[in-house]
């Protein structure tokens, strides 16, 4: 029995950087991008205690997604999405209702909601195989691989792009960016302090609901080619490992898009290696990343903490520096 | 002692149903997955007849799972660890795989083995997390659910390229497949259930109290550390052996939904934990039944959407808490405040005309009420209906009957006390007293009245100087001759 195949230098590291470039290089792209977009949102659902929320939406856009294609029977971009947010309001709504309409806490309806719709997406996808083209599988880990045959390219003008699913997939990161920029202040301190947000005039429910927007908005548009599986995992993984390695937040964020972009591209080396699904080793690097930033975390390093134990860097970390 | 022979009984015919769907038989069939086309009664039929001892297998796995599900997942919801039980389901997946790896076949022992400390794995690095960073403990649930769950990807990614061994039913694992279950599954089930129930029986008490009051465990004595990692490993148990049929991604629902059903229908623990076994039973089972009838249906998402279902019957039409049917005690409180206002105006209406004549006319009652004559008309159908008063003129007026006129006499009687008292002890002025007693004459009860009787000294007369309708008043009856006379006041019973 060979579960580890050969270890091949040349196909895992260097054929996707020359000869089989036109195609890996679009896949660590877009798991950038993903990875990229899903952990800039990530961030702030952190720090706002709402990081499952994120893997409750993430399940419960497939219904959604399933019965836009059946309707609309095609798998174009519109109807998709329409599907999708459709999903992610009734998905919101029903969490509202089960919560506070009964006794049941929050975290339960969280559970009870998000299974039951993504229960009726897989039976939908499992009744209509034939004709949607989603299979169960896919649902969880996606066909990141596949995304170079997604023909045509887009272009403006002469200019090629790149396959249209990375294209918007580029354009939603770049978006989630500069929507952070312009709101920074806003994000900052209804995130961190909502009392003192109310004072200076911001609207938090606006704020959450514009959140809550973002985040339905990068989960569907990574959905559909990256899976389930790689958009909860970086909604809250570069976040987290971020956070271990610096208390501010404009460094957390710089650093959880280098977190992205150091997992995506080795989890594609992790999968050349070891030939197995793309996004799967892409949250198998960034889980590694992590436990790295655990380990070597400056101040709450378990590094630190075991030699810290031994009378080593005793004193107190300031929280004012 | 009756209780505990009905509950007795009840586990009795439980098991022995489970006991005959295990009956072997020497019967060879197909697996239900081999099934091609055939129609939906010839599926039911088969299903129903439990010739098949795949189908007998698939139902009693099913069954067993929801029992043992419900059971600990009762525990989840009482304790608020909804998420925790989603984390651990995903983490079981790398053990799976492993497990499987083990010698290459789909051995259950392996496998089980495998998932539990997969899964136990997962719960002990959330509490590391936890403990030696600042992360908080969802962020925590949620990268340790990723992680783990992404290597079982890759490692059951890995199998599958695999070119030797019996690969049948690993890829099954994330969405079930009930069909799958053999003889030895159903045995490693039925042990694992027994083991549950066992352990839940003896440590009961233990469970209960470290569940609802850690403080006072602590105090008992109760080791609540040991109890919850006990919790944990029956968890992973619980998720492990329902891995077969419902799957990896769904699990967490099978432990939280039917729990969550059973939840809104009780407030005592040993009976939520009976429904919740129940209701994931019923669940297992119809998710087995309907998984069945299409080719390639997965078992998981049906089992779900049946504990789902049943969770919706609760929500609307639980007995307490059920959301119709406080719709409809709150529509009934409603109308029994809106006629008990509507005999108050009555009341008051022959008040000013000193208790001259019987009936009231509906232009009268409806300028008292400030409101239209329509309404008024709407509102003496409601008393007439009840019993409460009775129609006359051509339904232009409207006169109490006896038992009308009590209660109109009560409902004045509560106000004016409650203004009267508010006005002495609480040293509010008279003229802001009206709202609070509005609001507060349909909810005294016998006791509270008498009370206040007491503490006022049987007084005579409101704040505002109106008698306040005694006991005698009351049994006098709206239309008595003396009516006209005096009205006596609140004096003391005699």
């Amino acid at each position: 029995m060979n579960l580890l195949p050969p270890f091949d230098f040349h196909h895992v590291f260097v054929e996707p950087w020359t000869t089989e470039f036109a195609s890996y290089g679009w896949v660590a792209l877009m798991g950038f991008f993903v990875a990229a977009a899903c952990g800039l949102v990530g961030n702030y659902l952190i720090l706002r205690r709402m990081a499952l929320v994120g893997d409750a939406i993430s399940h419960s856009v497939l219904p959604g997604l399933a019965i836009a294609f059946l309707l609309a029977n095609s798998r174009g971009t519109g109807p998709m999405f329409l599907g999708a947010l459709a999903a992610g309001m009734v998905t919101t709504v029903l969490i509202e209702i089960i919560h506070k309409k009964s006794r049941v806490k929050q975290d339960a309806a969280i559970g009870i909601t998000f299974s039951s719709l993504f229960a009726i997406g897989v039976i939908l996808i499992s009744k209509y195989a034939s004709k949607v083209d989603l299979d169960q599988e896919c649902v969880l880990y996606g066909e990141i691989v596949n995304i170079s045959m997604d023909k045509p390219f887009a272009q403006i003008g002469s200019l090629v792009l790149g396959p249209p699913a990375l294209v918007r997939m580029g354009v939603v990161a770049v978006l989630v960016a500069i929507l952070i920029a312009i709101f920074y202040k806003e994000l900052l301190v209804s995130s961190f302090d909502p009392a003192l947000a109310f004072s200076l005039g911001i609207n938090a429910t606006v704020v959450h609901y514009s959140l809550m927007s973002a985040l339905s908005i990068v989960v569907v548009s990574a959905f559909e080619s990256v899976g389930a599986i790689l958009v909860i995992a970086m909604l809250i993984l570069p976040g987290a490992t971020a956070s271990l390695l610096s208390q501010r937040l404009p460094v957390v964020l710089g650093l959880s898009v280098l977190h992205a972009a150091l997992s995506s591209v080795l989890g594609l080396h992790l999968a050349l290696f070891l030939d197995c699904p793309v996004s799967g080793a892409m949250v198998v690097m960034a889980g590694a990343l992590f436990v790295l930033a655990w380990l070597f975390s400056p101040n709450q390093g378990l590094l630190r903490r075991w030699l810290g134990a031994r009378g080593e860097l005793a004193e107190p970390v300031s929280e004012a520096s | 002692m009756l209780h505990i022979s009905q509950r007795a009984r009840r586990s009795f015919y439980f098991l022995s149903s489970i006991l005959y769907l295990l009956l072997p038989t020497i019967a060879q069939a197909a697996k239900i997955s081999e099934i091609g086309e055939t129609s939906f009664t010839e599926q039911a039929l088969r299903f129903f007849t439990f010739q098949d001892p795949a189908v007998r297998y698939a139902l009693a796995g099913s069954m067993l799972l929801g029992i043992s599900c419900g059971l600990l997942g009762s525990f989840i919801i009482v304790r608020r660890m909804a998420l925790v039980g989603d984390a651990l389901s995903h983490a079981v997946l790398p053990g799976v795989a492993l497990g499987f790896l083990w010698n290459v076949s789909k051995d259950p022992v392996a496998i089980f083995v495998g998932a539990t400390i997969a899964g136990l794995l997962g719960t002990v690095v959330v509490r590391w997390i936890t403990d030696t960073t600042r992360l908080k403990e969802d962020t925590a649930l949620g990268l340790v659910l990723a992680t783990f769950f992404a290597v079982g990807i890759c490692l059951i990614g890995m199998i599958q390229r695999l070119p030797t061994g019996n690969k049948a039913g690993i890829d099954k694992i994330l969405f079930g497949q009930a069909a799958y279950l053999g003889a030895a599954d159903v045995r490693l089930m039925a042990i694992v259930t027994a083991f549950v129930i066992v352990v839940l029986a003896l440590f009961y008490k233990e469970f209960l109290i470290t569940s609802f009051d850690s403080g006072f465990a602590r105090a008992a004595g109760v080791p609540a550390q040991a109890i919850h990692y006990a919790l944990m490993l029956l968890l992973a148990f619980a998720v492990v052996i329902a891995l077969q049929a419902v799957g990896v991604v769904l699990v967490s629902a099978m432990l939280i939904t039917p729990a969550a059903a059973a939840y809104l229908l009780t407030d005592r623990l040993h009976r939520m934990l009976w429904l919740a076994a129940l209701f994931g039973l019923v669940a297992g089972a119809l998710g087995c039944f309907a998984s069945f009838l299409g080719p390639n249906f997965p078992t998981g998402p049906f089992m779900v959407l049946s504990a789902t279902a049943v969770f919706g019957m609760a929500f609307l039409f639980g007995p307490r808490h059920g959301v119709v049917s406080r719709w409809l005690r709150q529509r009934s409180r409603a109308q029994r405040i809106q006629r008990e206002n509507t005999l108050k105006a009555i009341y008051q209406v022959l008040e000013a005309r000193d208790f001259k004549g019987e009936s009231v006319s509906l232009r009268e009652l409806a300028e008292r009420r400030r409101e239209t004559v329509e309404e008024a008309a709407m509102q003496s159908a409601d008393l007439r209906r009840h019993g409460l008063a009775t129609i006359h003129d051509e339904g232009n007026a409207v006169a109490v009957t006896p038992e009308g006129w009590q209660l109109a006499c009560a409902i004045v009687r509560n106000h004016r006390l409650w203004e009267l008292y508010l006005t002495n002890a609480a040293q509010i002025a008279a003229d802001h007293v009206h709202e609070d007693a509005e609001k507060i004459e349909h909810v005294l009860g016998d006791e509270v009245v008498r009370e206040l009787e007491r503490r006022l000294a049987y007084a005579t007369h409101d704040p505002h100087g109106r008698p306040i309708p005694s006991l005698a008043d009351m049994q006098r009856g709206a239309t008595a001759p003396e009516r006209s006379r005096e009205f006596i006041g609140y004096g003391k019973p005699t």
